[in-house]
Formats: C-alpha cells, structure tokens, sequence
C-alpha cells in the first residue's frame, strides 16, 4: 500500500471546512514558508521534489517556476487550470470536492514561491457547484488571516479569485485558459511568448494544474528530497489516476509513480480487475493519449513489465507506448469496439475544436465523417488509410495540441486495431447493430494476434 | 544582424524578423529566388497580430541557430516564428514539408464551395494561386460542403461565409483600422463564422478596406458584384487629394472603357495593399475626373489580370502594323472608328 500524499485525510470528517482541516495539520505548509523559508528555498524545494505538471504534459514545475520572468513593477499571476475537460479524467474535481482547502493552501505557499499576490482558479463550466465550494473555502480561508494582507505577519500579500468558464474543452490548453479568463473567446495564442513572459493580461504567469499545486503541500511539509524518494526516475511522488470503463472498481486513486501496471489493473487495492470478461485495450492517460492494447499495457516492447510513469509508459515511443497524460485511466473489455470508441473520441474533438486553424477545424470533422461512416456499416478499406492520412496532417501542424490529441486516438486505433477497422467493412451488415462486439467478441485475425 | 538560410539562400536581417519577412526579403533582393518565399493566406504585414492561422506558411527549421542548433520538432509558421543567428530553414527542399502543406491546402478546400466561376474574386484569389501551386488536382473529400447564407455586413459589403477561411483579417481590420469593431468570430470549430451581431451594423470610413485583405471571395465590393470578370477590366493607378486624413488617396482604378467599375488599394507584389484607403474614395468616387490618373497598373505577367494589357498591346501593333491583311484591315477601321 503507497503513501497517501494528497489524499490522507479525504476521508476524515469535516475536512471540507477549515476547522477540519486545520485539524488535520492544514495550513503547515503556508507557515512553514512563510515564517521560516524565503521565496526561492520554497522554489528549491519543489526543483528537489522532481514534481512534474500533472495536467498531461508532465514538464518539471520547478522549471516552469524558474523560467517566470520577473521585471520590476510588473504583477505576476499564478493561474490554477481546474478546466479538467479530457475526458476520463476526474481527479481534480474529486479533490476539489473534498478537500478545497488543500488547493487553496497550495495556492497560498506557491504563490509565495512565486511572488504573485493574486491568483485565479479558472473551473470549467460543468464543475459549477465546485466553484461554489472553492468560493466557501477562500472565503472561511480569507476570514481566518489566511488571505488578504500581510498574511501570518509576514508582509506578503495574497488574494485568490475563482472564475468559472462556459464549459469548452480549449480553455484547458493554458493560453486559451488565459484568453477566457481576460473576458475573450477561448482561442488559444501563438506562442512564443510563452506565459512565464507574457501571460495573464501580458503578465508573467504560471499555469498549472490543480493537482500540481496541491502537490506542493507535502513538498514543502516534508521537504522536497523526501517527496522525491517515492517513485522512480524521473517520476516522482505519488499520481492521481481516476479509473474508469469495464473494471471492477471504478474510481479515483492516489498512486505511488512507479507501480507496476498490472498492480494498478489487477490488484484489489485499485481498479480490481475486468468486470466479467476479457481486456481488450486500455488508455492510461485521459481519451488523447494513444491507446494500447491490454497485452502491450502490461509488458514493454522489451518484454519488461510496464509500470505506472511517465517513462515506462511511453516505453516503444508512439508505435509501442502511450502515455501517462493526466491520469484519466479507463480500461476496454471484449465486448467494446475500438471503432466506435475511436468514432466517439472523434466526434468530440470535432466538436470541441475551436476553428482557429484550418488542419484542426476541418481535418476533425473529416475524421468524424469518415468513422461515423465506417463505425455505421457503410465505410470503404481505402477509408483506413485515408483516416491515416489525414491524422497525420492534422498532427504537428496546428497551433495548439488539440490538433495532436484529436490525431493520436485515431493513429493508435489503426496501429494496434486495423483488424477491427477491416471487419468493419467486410461485415456491414453486423456492424449495423450497436452492440456487435457485445453479442459476438471479436477474434484477433493470426496476422494481429501477435502485434 | 542574425543570419537565416532558408532553402540555402541565406540573407542577413534586422533582428525579430520573421522568417517569411526574410523570405520575402529574398524574393525582393532577387527575383529567381522567390521560390522560396512561403505562401501566407492569414499573415498581412500591416496588420498586426496577424497570421500563424491558415497554417500554408508553415516551414520546417533544420537547425534552430548557431547557439542551439537542434531542429525544431514541428514544422513552424513562418509567419509568427522570428529568426535566429544562424538559423536554417527548408522550404521547398523538404519533401515531407511540401506534404504538410499539401495537407492544409486539401484541408482548406474540403469545405470551400469552388464556385470560382461565379465569385467576383476569381482571378485575383490567394487560394485559387495557392490550390493551383501547392494543391492537388482531385478531392478526397466526399461528403456535403457546409454552407452559409450570404449576409449583408454593411451596406457596402456582401459576406459569403462559405468561401471563408477564418484568416482573421478582417478581424484585424475592424481592430486596427476602425473606430471599434462591429464583427468577430461566432460559433467555433468547423461551423466557425465571421458575423455582425447585428446585420448591416458595420458602418465605417475604412471598413471597404476588410474586402482588400480578404484573400478569397468572401468579402465582396456590393458596388462591383457580377459587374464584370475581373481580367475584362483594365486597372489603372490613380490618386486624389482625399479629406480623410487617414486616407492616402492612392488607389488602383478598375476600368472599362472610360467606365470607372471598382477602386481598390494598390497592392505589391506579395498581394497586399501598400497603403489603406477610406471609403469615401472605394465607394463614393466613381468618376474618372474625379482623380488623377498616373498610367496603367502594372500587372505581373503571371495573373490573369494581364490579359487585358496584351488586348491593348496588340490593338496598338494593328493600328500601326505595315502590312495588315484584310480581316486586320476591317478590325483596324473598327478601332478607328471607335
């Protein structure tokens, strides 16, 4: 059983409140560094912990800190993205439910790293009502001396601000985030600049997730170096991961990064195994992140087992791996079908597409199009490697990485699943019904059995 | 000054230039070398914050600059991307790039009605040039193109959204050039559109100026539409003493005959205007006495456009040819006549 960092007082009651949490030793952290350690030991502290950006992209949060440019007489920003919209992914909402005060002290200490005395939590549309429990956690914060002026006596000022979006899947990508939150449309900016220079109405900001940021809590009550000794590599500290689709136990776990992935799947402490069938295919890190199939999930290209980081995960690179995104963890059985899945991932993305530039604005819909087509009987072989070549030209040449997450799902699916998407024209007439894969499981073809 | 190599052709440039500046720049020092100029459908250089949306200029940068020379992972827009001391960027020469940029034109066509035969902008449209250099000849695309109802945006202004490429321009146009802009971007993704909240509401003495940067024909010249094909008229450059002081009066003429049919922005060689104009003098002055004409419009041989100076050209070697022969002879008296 791993530590529980994050989550080890969620269940105890009360701990919604500040009194409850205060209780369980809240607000250390902001004491700590507040009385005790100055700005940039606060900042060494999280380089120490190897923390990495639990949003999707794991960069290194001690780097991105440090790149923070700070000219005189200009505010800095720290921007929490609480727009979880990948889909799969649930973590930061269970948090944020639970335990607001663990953000709101997340906050408060890296805000103190940073220098910025105000900062937003940009909650997308659909989290609502948990803007409203953010809202009563900042306000009992800013009435216990937490916020506001000259916090703890120390001089340092700081004021959090919640605002919710309109529920847009791209005002997750942090420079749309940016743009929403001044008041405009929900584009993403070209970058450079990036947001450590010009971000928050041209304002040096740090974005980062919610989970990132109640990351910090721990690194700094129990020092950098010690959160560093969970993990291994380059992965360090414990990981979110909210399961879901056909296990046993759905469900959001806190895990130590480095698990093997069959312990994560299998074992009764976490996802509990398959819900009465077989596994087909997993994808580890929120609908974006390439799928694999079961087989390819448990064990490396090498043969080693897969474990639960960012390296092993994305072990065999694009054609072999996948990767650990932002934990929204969901699982496949034999009764699913890959097409369909794939169909649905794309529909989404053309949906959530912004139309800013042309590869992504068009190129999503095409895709859609064609696996509808496909997906509903009527689909052609040469639309496969159509499918493959427009997600190609979509992938890499867009201004954000929408145009990326829309065309990983459909690459992989057609890398490890070309069979499925075959049977799909050579059987129209079954694939007509919805549930064809639930009535009669498909059988890899001997060609596929072992990719 | 930083150093750029693109397509082997280097050239030393200010720095913050952008790598198509320094294509352009190029293109400008020697004229066999505009091949290596990226197309760009979104980016106007007197337009700021433009450009790095339709994504044709994207170039692929072989060595990032002398200080950090690794290659950049994805292709970049040239447009947005400023260069490097040292910097190395492939073009043409990049297979793999030209099929990226294949990829965008198919995708901005997928959707495109080409109805180029019946769009006023046929002829002088940016993407007819860039589906013609860059595309290909057949469509993959099989499925129903979306469509928009043409709308008014403005009393002078015809918008067809299905032509539309959400370039942006006339965005930046209502930004920059007007006194508050009227119109933006509604809906998103591919159902995207540029509207007026409110239908006619642009009412501006520099809005005529968002048909100029429109590199399609979406944004059309009510006082011109279905008037005449574009090559059927002659442009001549002309000038007038304008009362707007933002105005520069120096326009392009779009005669037939002694007929005045349109007045533009004069614009270079890379397709843009070189100053704006108000539209006192696109709309309202239709007069040919009412400017001074400087002579004809020079017109690269390459456009269609010039098609009407070669008519001129060889009506003049007829009315002084030695030795015409007689259907000549008719059409000389013919032009005499006239």
């Amino acid at each position: 059983m791993g530590r529980k960092l994050l989550f080890e007082h969620i269940t105890k009651p009360g701990i919604r409140g500040l009194e409850g949490y205060r209780a369980n030793g809240g607000y250390r952290s902001v004491e700590k560094a507040l009385r005790t350690l100055s700005p940039e030991a606060v900042l060494e502290e999280v380089k120490k912990s190897g923390l990495r950006g639990r949003g999707g992209a794991g960069f290194p949060t001690g780097m991105k800190w440090s790149f923070l440019a700070k000219p005189e007489g200009v505010p800095r920003y720290l921007v929490v993205n609480a727009d979880e919209s990948e889909p799969g992914t649930f973590k930061d909402r269970y948090l944020m439910e639970r335990i607001p005060h663990l953000l709101v002290e997340g906050m408060i200490t890296s805000s103190f790293a940073l220098g910025a005395n105000t900062s937003y939590v940009y909650v997308r549309g659909e989290y609502f009502y948990v803007a409203r429990i953010l809202e009563q956690a900042i306000a009992e914060a800013r009435a216990a001396g937490w916020l506001g002026k000259n916090i703890l006596g120390s001089g340092f000022d700081h004021d959090i601000h919640v605002q919710v979006g309109a529920g847009a899947y791209i005002c997750g990508e942090e420079t749309a985030l940016l743009e929403s939150l001044e008041g405009k449309r929900g584009n993403p900016r070209i970058k450079p600049p990036f947001p450590a220079v010009k971000g928050l109405y041209d304002c040096p900001t740090v974005v980062n997730n919610v989970e990132t940021i109640a990351a910090v809590v721990p690194i700094v009550n129990e020092g950098g170096e010690e959160y560093a000794k969970i993990g291994i590599g380059r992965s360090t500290g414990t990981k979110l991961i909210s399961a879901g689709g056909n296990i046993k136990r759905p469900g959001v776990y806190e895990i130590d990064l480095g698990i093997t992935c069959d312990e994560f799947i299998n074992s009764d402490e976490y996802c509990g195994g398959v819900d009465g069938r077989a596994f087909k295919a997993v994808v580890p890190g929120g609908s974006s992140v390439p799928i694999v199939p079961y087989e390819l999930f448990l064990k490396t290209p090498t043969g080693e087992d897969r474990l639960m980081t960012y390296e092993s995960l994305s072990d065999g690179g694009f054609a072999q791996g996948t990767m650990l995104g932002s934990g929204g963890f969901y699982a496949y059985n034999d009764a699913q079908c890959i097409v369909r899945s794939t169909w649905n991932h794309a529909r989404f993305y053309h949906h959530e597409s912004c139309g800013q530039c042309s590869p992504c604005r068009e190129g999503t819909g095409w895709m859609e199009k064609v696996l509808h087509r496909l997906e509903h009987g009527e689909g052609r072989m040469e639309d496969i490697e159509l499918l493959w070549d427009i997600q190609r030209k979509i992938e890499g040449n867009t201004i954000c990485p929408l145009g990326d997450a829309a065309a990983w799902p459909v690459a992989s699916a057609i890398r490890h699943f070309r069979d499925e998407f075959e049977y799909h024209v050579t059987h129209r007439e079954k694939v007509k019904d919805p549930k064809h894969f639930a009535r009669e499981p498909f059988r890899k073809s001997a060609k596929f059995a072992t990719a | 000054m930083p150093k750029v190599t693109i397509d082997g052709i280097s050239i030393e440039v200010p720095d913050g230039t952008t790598i198509l500046q320094a294509a352009r720049m190029i293109g400008e020092r020697n004229k066999a070398d505009r091949h290596v100029v990226p197309p760009a459908m979104c980016y106007y250089s007197s337009l700021k914050t433009s450009g790095g949306y339709c994504r044709t200029c994207i170039v692929k940068v072989t060595k990032g600059s002398d200080k950090d020379p690794r290659p950049m992972p994805k292709p970049v827009a040239s447009c947005r991307t400023a260069v490097m001391d040292g910097m190395e960027v492939a073009n043409t020469t990049d297979p793999a790039l030209i099929d990226a940029r294949n990829g965008v034109v198919e995708m901005l066509l997928i959707n495109h009605p080409l109805d180029c035969p019946i769009c006023d902008q046929a002829g002088e449209c940016h993407l007819q040039d860039l589906s013609y250099e860059n595309g290909k000849s057949e469509s993959r695309y099989e499925f129903e193109r979306r469509t928009f109802d043409p709308i008014d945006i403005g009393d002078t202004i015809k918008l067809h959204m299905t032509r539309c490429i959400l370039c942006y321009r006339c965005v930046k146009v209502g930004e920059q050039l007007t006194d508050g802009r009227v119109h933006g971007v509604i809906n998103r993704g591919d159902v995207a559109e540029i509207s007026t909240y409110i239908q006619q509401a642009i009412d501006n003495d520099f809005s005529g100026n968002m048909i100029d940067v429109c590199p399609v024909g979406a944004l059309t010249d009510k006082t011109f539409r279905f008037a005449s094909r574009v090559w059927f008229t002659n442009p001549v450059d002309a000038h007038r003493d304008c009362e707007n002081p933002k105005c520069s009066g120096k326009v392009v003429l779009w005669m037939k005959g002694n007929e005045v049919l349109r007045v533009t922005g004069r614009k270079d060689q890379w397709g843009e205007v070189e100053s704006f104009i108000c539209n006192t003098c696109r709309f309202d002055r239709k007069d040919v006495n009412a400017w001074t004409v400087e002579g004809p419009r020079k017109i690269d041989r390459h456009s269609v456009i010039s098609q009407g100076h070669y008519q001129l050209k060889r009506e003049q070697a007829l009315l002084t040819s030695p030795a015409p022969n007689v259907p000549e002879l008719a059409k000389r008296k013919e032009l005499k006549d006239r």
